[in-house]
């Protein structure tokens, strides 16, 4: 150790011997360095292999082909894309579910920018945004052909509901945030019981509930389909905990700032409107990115309640006779869509935060 | 009338007052439609159903279990089913978490590499595709003529094969027990201040503990032993079928490895954080004081990071319980299953949703209070995390 910090004083340290110190300065980090590295292109040189070198592409591979070949078999996907995009839309009106979901996605995008980050200007992007793909996708409006909730399906399908429960969840939970740190013993105590119930209970129950059981609790008047049944239960449960991420907002809000504001004789709706909100998603925005991943991953779990999500097309898609030995393939294409969503989403997450941490510096 | 409005207190009653109306017409409102709509369909409503025999069947259960059994006993085996696939899945979790966490805070860059790889690839995915996924890959391997013999482990399509004990349910469990409390009163014996004799002479006393609960422990499993047979079985093809060992049901198996894959993610990243809050001045201070770098690790870094981490861990062991909820999607019957099947055989809705909300409010309030304990009985006067 000694000899090589000695002659890195003297000479400028070479390539080699930066490698050393980074990967071998002592045995064991050396050989726990080659063991590593050993797993890494192992791991790659096996993926490779698989998805790509020994793989079979293209709409005219056979089952046949893809057992000859040993690797991944993507015709399998060439050939059933569209059920595991669309589910069950009409064939014909496909094009329609496609346009909802690019709809969907350019709203995403667009409120992922800051100059967006106005109150007005995010609702009405969200709402926009919503109404094109409800318009697309239900039609019966503009000499578009209806087509009923039941056949929706697909990517189509887990976009609407993330959007959904996004909107629902998202003012609600400002709403209970706001109830539960009232000065008023009843509401934060009921407002905090039933965050506290929510909470406590798997997403999967309330679910369950929202799409088998609330149907016998609600006056005819009020009987819906079973979807916004589901996607309301998704959104309370999505506001519960979005809820507890912004009280922490609120509670990382120096005390002054609403005593100061109260002290100017500053109203309720302008004093948390315009000082504290604003103050307290800033504090919570890397929490609330993360809930809205987790929000993501989230909707999948609707296949328990028999909906035709991106997981349901994709085990129908490899279910029948001729693919069903291809089920790696079929999971693997929707992990990478669903990882394509929720990384981009939690590596922006990163990159804002920080971001702000350099402008609270 | 409207300045009376403007009265402080009188607003705060009146809105207060209002709030309560607002729930008690939504709760009595929802509870009477739902009466309603279940006495239209015959539904007899209250707990008396509890006393009722099934007539359908589990298919996964440490106890006994048979069409014939009251459905309370079902609840039972649910609860049971539920807390053993998580404790499981826990303990798999925490281990692959505690490597996860270790690599990505080791100094070495490869195995930081490795570390983020697994972190940012398993917890990008859904955990029930997951499940999906390692069910397809368990229900696709080959019959259990052509298993694969994967060391101790036998592969098949009917599940997991691996050499049991010859040794009856509640003797394997009662030797459990016995071994877990040799390993568990000796660290106990050896840090509480009850006893008279100071720490350092209980040396012995903790030996014989040991051997002690060790020896009763393989006692119990002797006894225990099916008489004529081997005290280890392994499983064995015979005609087209595996025989003897312990099968784990597909099922059982995808949603342990998944759990326990998903769960090792999260876990990496929490002890990551736990590590991550010990101050560099801890490290450097423990260095200087000339402890070698195991010692630094084991008795300095350690020890402040898991109380870093205890409180988070928590809530992601109650996360991780709720997920064995999951079982249902691949049709393992845990709680949650019993409580669907229960709903739907027997239509008691109601009940059903409020003896699942009760069980799983229970499993949630005992996890943090076990937490809870541990936290205040290791918490540090001060604050030692500091920089």
């Amino acid at each position: 150790m000694n000899t090589l910090a000695n002659s890195a004083a003297v000479a400028p340290p070479g390539r080699v011997q930066m490698l050393r110190k980074r990967y071998f300065p002592t045995p064991l980090q050396g050989l726990v360095s080659v063991v590593s590295a050993g797993l890494l292109a192992l791991i790659l040189w096996k993926l490779l292999n698989w998805a790509f070198l020994s793989a079979v592409f293209g709409a005219d591979g056979s089952a046949a082909d893809c057992r000859a070949a040993g690797g991944a078999c993507w015709s399998v996907i060439a050939n059933r894309w569209r059920i595991i995009f669309f589910g069950l839309y009409p064939y014909a009106e496909q094009w329609r579910s496609a346009l909802a979901c690019v709809a969907v996605v350019a709203m995403i995008v667009l409120s992922c920018i800051p100059s967006f980050w106005r109150p007005w200007r995010l609702a009405a992007v969200w709402i926009v945004g919503t109404a094109i793909y409800y318009i697309l996708m239900k039609g019966g409006v503009l000499g578009l052909r209806y087509v009923g909730e039941e056949q929706w399906g697909g990517l189509a399908l887990t976009l609407f509901i993330f959007v959904a429960t996004c909107l629902i969840g998202f003012p609600l939970s400002i709403v209970l945030a706001l109830l539960r740190r009232s000065n008023l013993p009843v509401i934060s105590r009921g407002t905090g019981l039933l965050i506290d119930a929510v909470r406590s209970l798997p997403l999967l129950a309330i679910l369950f509930a929202f799409a088998v059981v609330v149907p016998f609790m609600l006056p005819g008047w009020l009987q819906t389909g079973k979807l916004y049944r589901v996607v309301f239960g998704a959104g309370l449960f999505f506001a519960a905990y979005q809820a507890e991420i912004i009280r922490g907002g609120l509670q990382g809000v120096p005390r002054g700032q609403e005593e100061a504001a109260m002290a100017l004789g500053i109203g309720y709706w302008h004093r948390v409107g315009k000082i504290l909100l604003p103050q307290a998603m800033r504090n919570a925005l890397p929490a609330t990115i993360n809930q809205f991943v987790i929000g993501f991953k989230e909707t999948s779990l609707v296949i328990v309640v028999g909906f035709f999500e991106i997981l349901a097309s994709g085990n129908a898609a490899y279910g029948t006779g001729e693919w069903t030995f291809a089920y790696r393939e079929v999971y693997a294409f929707i992990a990478l869509i669903y990882f394509v969503f929720t990384y981009s989403l939690s590596r922006y997450g990163a990159y804002l935060e920080r971001r702000m941490a350099i402008s609270s510096r | 009338m409207i300045r009376i409005l403007r009265h402080q207190k009188v607003r705060n009653i009146l809105l207060q007052a209002l709030f309560v109306a607002v729930v008690l017409v939504v709760v009595v409102g929802g509870w009477r439609n739902a009466q309603q709509a279940l006495s239209s369909q015959n539904v007899v409503s209250g707990f008396g159903f509890l006393q009722k025999s099934t007539g359908w069947d589990v298919n996964f259960s440490l106890l006994p279990a048979s069409p014939n059994d009251p459905y309370w006993w079902f609840f039972v085996i649910g609860i049971v089913n539920t807390l053993f696939l998580g404790t499981l899945g826990l303990v798999l979790a925490t281990l692959i978490g505690g490597l996860v966490g270790i690599a990505r805070t080791s100094s070495n860059e490869l195995l930081q590499l490795l570390g983020r790889l697994y972190v940012d690839f398993f917890r990008n995915i859904p955990l029930i595709l997951q499940v999906f996924f390692w069910y397809a890959l368990v229900t696709n391997l080959p019959s259990p003529r052509n298993a694969i013999d994967f060391g101790p482990l036998v592969l098949s399509n009917r599940g997991v094969y691996m050499p049991a004990l010859n040794v009856g349910g509640w003797h394997v469990f009662a030797a459990a027990v016995a071994a877990l409390a040799a390993l568990a009163l000796p660290l106990w014996l050896r840090t509480t201040r009850r006893l008279a004799t100071p720490p350092e002479q209980r040396g012995a006393l903790v030996w014989r503990v040991l051997a002690g609960g060790l020896l009763l422990a393989a006692a119990i499993l002797l006894l225990g032993r099916t008489p004529g047979s081997p005290l280890i079985d392994a499983p064995l093809l015979q005609g087209l079928n595996l025989r003897g060992g312990l099968r784990v049901s597909p099922e059982f198996s995808a949603l342990l490895v998944a759990i326990g894959i998903y769960g090792g993610a999260y876990i990496g990243e929490i002890v990551r954080g736990g590590f991550k809050a010990v101050g560099k001045g801890q490290t450097e201070a423990a260095h200087s004081l000339g402890l070698s770098p195991w010692q630094t690790f084991s008795r300095i870094r350690l020890p402040l990071a898991l109380r870093a981490m205890l409180p988070i861990l928590a809530n992601q062991y109650i996360w991780l319980i709720k997920a064995t909820t999951l079982g249902i999607a691949v049709g393992f019957t845990d709680f949650f299953m019993i409580v669907a099947v229960t709903i739907n055989q027997s239509g008691q809705t109601l009940e059903a949703i409020g003896i699942l909300m009760a069980g799983f409010l229970a499993i949630n309030l005992s996890i943090a209070a076990i937490f809870n304990r541990i936290n205040r009985a290791i918490a540090l006067k001060g604050n030692q995390l500091r920089s």
